[in-house]
């Protein structure tokens, strides 16, 4: 079977959500434009800025390059369930603190792969954290103040006082 | 922008896929990854009229060695052959060249077989399959076939897969303790596509290196084996090797460097893999 509209019942932030998608819909148009989850944001539309960024079984993925119908069966976790759930808390605390943010417009995508990488519970380097977010492009900070973020989250998840 | 209408299927089996992509009303593009495919559908650059979704089919990803070959399945994504222990041992410079893959995001959905049949003329793992001699599995109508590096990749974008054709695995020699590897690439921003790279592969035979193999990518329509370069580093003479590039090589210019610059840069990344070959294995 092959279809132009494709059927698909994927959870999304622990919801199940059961809807019928042009098999051209990408993902994060699915997710803002049906589901109105707008904190992951469209900007390239073909995997270089990392704005659409959010996670797909446990990944973080480009939601500008997977359909929506790819996910049929899939648990689609945005900023909105990470951030309501309270695991990133302290790296949003750490942005604001930090001025890691101005406009904003990256900064769902950057914490949600920051979150990827601290998840493994090491302090990454400087250099790894830089390589880490190389791919999410931030027009505002000039990234200095989003590395030292992600930094001080890393060593005071390590339990290393400040 | 968004892609143009197409539909949509999940193959349920090779043998499906294979079916799909016979359809006649017009034209079918498998779906690995999806990472450079869906962005050239989002940029209309591409618009076919059928996707034929390949994750559903079980047993088209994972690492094997066996036989002295490190056998490597299509949908193997590149991030799980970056935490594979079994890549790390048995095919080092497929470890070298990961991490300059794309970037976290792209690596977890990014395949390895999609990176080789796309065949982008600069990217890293094609040049890195044709430095290691390795061979590609592919099914297709006719049944199973496999195809050495040497033969797969040519032209711009095009392979020795016909359009009825799925890559099911690659397959390439493991490491023994005489092998060497180097990598390395210059691009102007991390995880961009290289303006000039170079995947090497030799054996150490008694204080020189043997059978060496330099396959440099973004100098050309296909990833580039630099022969005479080879010869003269098995004669033990870096400078004469980064001469004789400037014979193996002519690289066109494009958006990012002018052809003289490739050049230039082909040398420099010979001299910085040369000296990887050359040091001593710990």
């Amino acid at each position: 079977m092959s279809e132009h509209r494709c059927d698909i019942t994927l959870t999304v932030n622990g919801e199940t959500v059961a809807e019928t998608v042009d098999a051209r819909k990408t993902l994060v148009d699915f997710l803002r434009d049906d589901l109105i989850l707008t904190g992951s944001h469209v900007g390239c539309e073909h995997g270089v800025c990392g704005a659409c960024t959010v996670r797909v079984d446990g990944d973080v993925v480009r939601g500008c390059l997977m359909l929506a119908a790819q996910c049929n069966g899939a648990r689609v976790e945005t900023i909105e369930g990470v951030s309501d759930g309270g695991e990133i808390a302290d790296l949003q605390t750490a942005f604001e603190q930090r001025n890691a943010l101005q406009c904003g417009f990256c900064t769902p995508g950057m914490l949600l792969t920051a979150q990827e990488l601290l998840a493994s519970g090491q302090v990454p380097s400087r250099e790894k954290i830089r390589e880490q977010i190389s791919g999410n492009y931030c027009r505002c900070t000039g990234y200095h103040a989003i590395v030292d973020a992600i930094e001080s989250v890393a060593q005071a998840r390590a339990g290393h006082k400040p | 922008m968004k892609p143009s209408p197409f539909a949509y299927a999940k193959a349920k089996s090779l043998d499906h896929a294979i079916e799909l992509l016979a359809r006649p009303d017009g034209e079918a593009r498998l779906l690995a990854g999806g990472q450079s495919l869906i962005a050239t559908l989002n940029l209309r650059l591409s618009a076919p009229k059928l996707l034929i979704d390949l994750n559903g089919i079980g047993g088209l990803a994972g690492i094997a060695v066996k036989n002295d070959m490190v056998e490597i399945g299509a949908m193997t994504r590149h991030a799980e052959a970056e935490r594979s222990a079994d890549i790390a041992r048995h095919a080092p410079l497929i470890a070298l060249a990961l991490p300059h893959i794309g970037h976290a995001a792209i690596r977890n959905r990014g395949t390895l077989g999609g990176s080789i049949a796309f065949a982008d003329p600069a990217a890293e793992l094609p040049a890195c399959l044709l430095a290691l001699g390795g061979e590609i599995d592919i099914v297709g109508p006719t049944g199973k076939r496999t195809v050495q590096a040497d033969d797969f990749f040519k032209g711009l974008f095009e392979t020795a897969l016909g359009p009825r054709d799925v890559l099911t695995a690659i397959r390439l020699p493991a490491a023994a303790n005489d092998t060497r590897v180097g990598f390395a690439e210059f691009s102007r921003r991390h995880g961009d596509y290289a303006m000039v790279g170079l995947a090497a592969c030799a054996q150490v035979d008694g204080k020189g290196l043997g059978d060496v193999r330099l396959a440099y990518f973004g100098v050309g329509n296909v990833p580039l084996r630099a022969k005479k370069a080879e010869t003269r580093l098995t004669e033990g003479s870096i400078d004469d090797a980064v001469k004789a590039l400037a014979s193996d090589l002519d690289p066109s210019g494009d958006v990012q460097a002018t052809g003289a610059t490739k050049l230039h840069l082909a040398g420099v990344l010979l001299r910085r893999v040369a000296t990887q070959l050359m040091e001593v294995r710990s």
